[in-house]
């Protein structure tokens, strides 16, 4: 009998718990979840913002969820302190919890740099959670000024689900463009275009360099006036608990294929650790939502005694305003070959290195995108199909009529 | 699991199957009123060139990548291996889109997501692309 510990109560762990009953349907599971609610779809939060999902509707599982699989959850605790000789995870309340295996799936945290006058600013938030969202959904008014700062996917998403509720909305971000991490300059700006023509006003290149009360004073000397003040500036992977304990660890929580840290039966999974990017070939945080559903089902599977690898993750990104949608997967690389298409308002990038493709970004062209990220994610060889094909639309019209038989024929 | 199969040496390339599918799916008792004079959007599509011809739809995969993408909960995979979509939950993400290595998830009209079903909870009750395909190219078996 295996006592399994969970920390945290997100995506992976979710998957977590699966991947461990596909294997171990008897042995109990401890979930803390610092959190007060069962497992939600996080991504959803701008989009209960925006009216388009409800609070009350976004749980990832079935409300019977943690009783079928024989989960005990305790809500809004959290762990403090492994201890890995004694094998105990420590909470908040001093509680000792025992485990046999333990999976880290403790996500990560809003990261504010250090700002001047920041604690002058009466209605600040993060935007991570739902209690997060439920925060600034109660502050915000019809005739709200709002800065957001940061122009990344969690500030933009705010800032499209707050558009048509409040009376203005200034975004700002030391990048040049937005999205500065997932898009190049020509694509950045179709998607700055679709927000301010929504009556987003941005200021990019520039930051708040400090705060009075309700005015930001930026790096350029401009000011912008507001009542409402949400920081996005970026995340860190919540690393702490396996690294007091001379865990390895980057910026993530370092993995081996099978999802096991450095000390000895403790897993980690999701935006906490790092995973291996098969674009690229190096370990990185990849802080996505299908990255955690399958780092999470991994870790279980294997925690339970089974064998499972995930090596084959990669960056994935879909990111859409105002019904124009940015498509992108894996990376280019130093030394890749780029082939691009552009027309109005629509952008195919696809980047090849070595006889594979590496990634691709699409805009408002985004038919079909999945046939090229099966080609980055299972590293399929171009010369097996008719890359001449692909480079003007995602179609399974390339594949080799073998594969095709295979795939839609039925042919073994 | 019973699945749709197309023999491509068999498909003509008629695209009847798209209209087939979007009428099935429409709710309406007449084609004509349902289809006539309007965008359609099936939920099966043809694709090739001049050489061959064949019809797409989802492949209701054994390890379905799209339901472990889907970030809104609205794709799942039912015990007898169908993959389903709740257009409530839906958001119109697109990252089903990014990952089905088929291109099998498109929007509908109305910019939420629609994927095969196999016919199984429309007035149909049986594929209406296998149904009405004039060549048989399209077969819907357990293989």
């Amino acid at each position: 009998m295996e006592h399994y510990v969970i920390i945290g109560n997100g995506t992976a762990a979710v998957s977590c718990i699966e991947g461990i009953r596909s294997i171990d349907g008897e042995s109990p599971i401890a979930v803390i979840s610092g959190e007060r609610y069962p497992a939600y779809c996080r991504p959803l939060i701008s989009y209960a913002l925006e009216g388009k999902a409800s609070p009350g509707s976004m749980s990832q599982r079935p409300a019977d969820f943690y009783e079928k699989n024989g989960c005990k959850v305790l809500y809004g605790k959290k762990a403090v302190g492994i201890d890995p000789e004694k094998k105990t995870v420590t909470l908040d309340d001093g509680t000792g919890l025992p485990y046999t295996k333990l999976c880290v799936a403790a996500g990560s945290s809003p990261f504010v740099p250090p700002m001047t006058g920041l604690e002058t600013v009466e209605k600040k938030f993060s935007f991570m959670t739902l209690d997060d969202m439920l925060a600034l959904d109660a502050a915000v008014g019809e005739d709200s000024r709002v800065l957001i700062v940061g122009a990344g996917l969690i500030g933009l998403k705010c800032a499209e689900g707050l558009a048509e509720r409040v009376g203005s909305l200034t975004v700002c971000d030391l990048a040049p463009r937005v999205l500065s991490s997932i898009l190049d300059e020509e694509g950045a700006a179709l998607m700055q275009e679709k927000l301010e023509e929504h009556g987003i006003s941005f200021l990019l290149g520039d930051t708040a360099d400090r705060f009075e009360k309700s005015r930001a004073v930026m790096k350029s000397g401009k000011t912008v006036d507001f009542d409402i003040l949400v920081l996005a500036v970026g995340v860190r992977a919540n690393t702490a608990l396996v690294k007091d304990i001379g865990g390895a660890v980057n910026r993530g929580i370092v993995v081996d294929s099978r999802m096991r840290t450095s000390i000895p039966d403790v897993y980690a999974a999701g935006d906490c650790a790092e995973g291996f990017d098969n674009s690229t070939g190096t370990s990185r945080v990849l802080a996505i939502l299908p990255n955690a559903r399958l780092q999470g089902e991994c870790a279980g599977v294997n925690m339970a005694g089974g064998e499972r690898t995930f090596e084959n993750a990669v960056p994935l990104n879909a990111v859409g305003f105002f019904g124009l949608h940015s498509l992108t997967a894996g990376s280019a690389p130093e030394g890749c070959e780029i082939w691009e298409e552009r027309g109005p308002g629509r952008i195919r990038r696809l980047c090849t290195k070595d006889g594979f493709l590496t990634g691709f970004a699409l805009i408002g062209c985004e038919e079909r995108a999945g046939i090229y990220t099966s080609l980055i994610r299972e590293r399929i060889p171009l010369d097996t199909l008719d890359f001449e094909l692909l480079k003007h639309s995602a179609t399974t019209a390339a594949f080799s009529y073998g594969e095709r038989r295979k795939e839609f024929g039925g042919a073994s | 699991m019973k699945r749709i199969y197309v023999n491509e040496e068999w498909c003509l390339g008629c695209h009847l199957c798209e209209y087939n599918c979007a009428f099935a799916n429409s709710g309406r008792s007449d084609m004509a009123s349902a289809l006539k004079g309007k965008p359609i959007f099936p939920r099966i599509h043809i694709e090739g060139d001049e050489r061959a011809t064949w019809a797409v739809s989802c492949r209701h995969c054994a390890d379905p990548i799209c339901v472990k993408c889907c970030i809104a909960g609205a794709l799942s995979q039912g015990e007898d291996g169908v993959i389903r979509i709740d257009r409530t939950r839906c958001v119109g993400c697109f990252t089903c889109v990014l990952v089905c290595p088929f291109g099998a998830l498109a929007p509908a009209e109305d910019g939420v997501m629609q994927k095969c079903e196999l016919c199984l909870s429309n007035a149909c009750g049986e594929p209406a692309c296998v149904k009405g395909c004039p060549n048989r190219a399209i077969v819907y078996e357990e293989r």
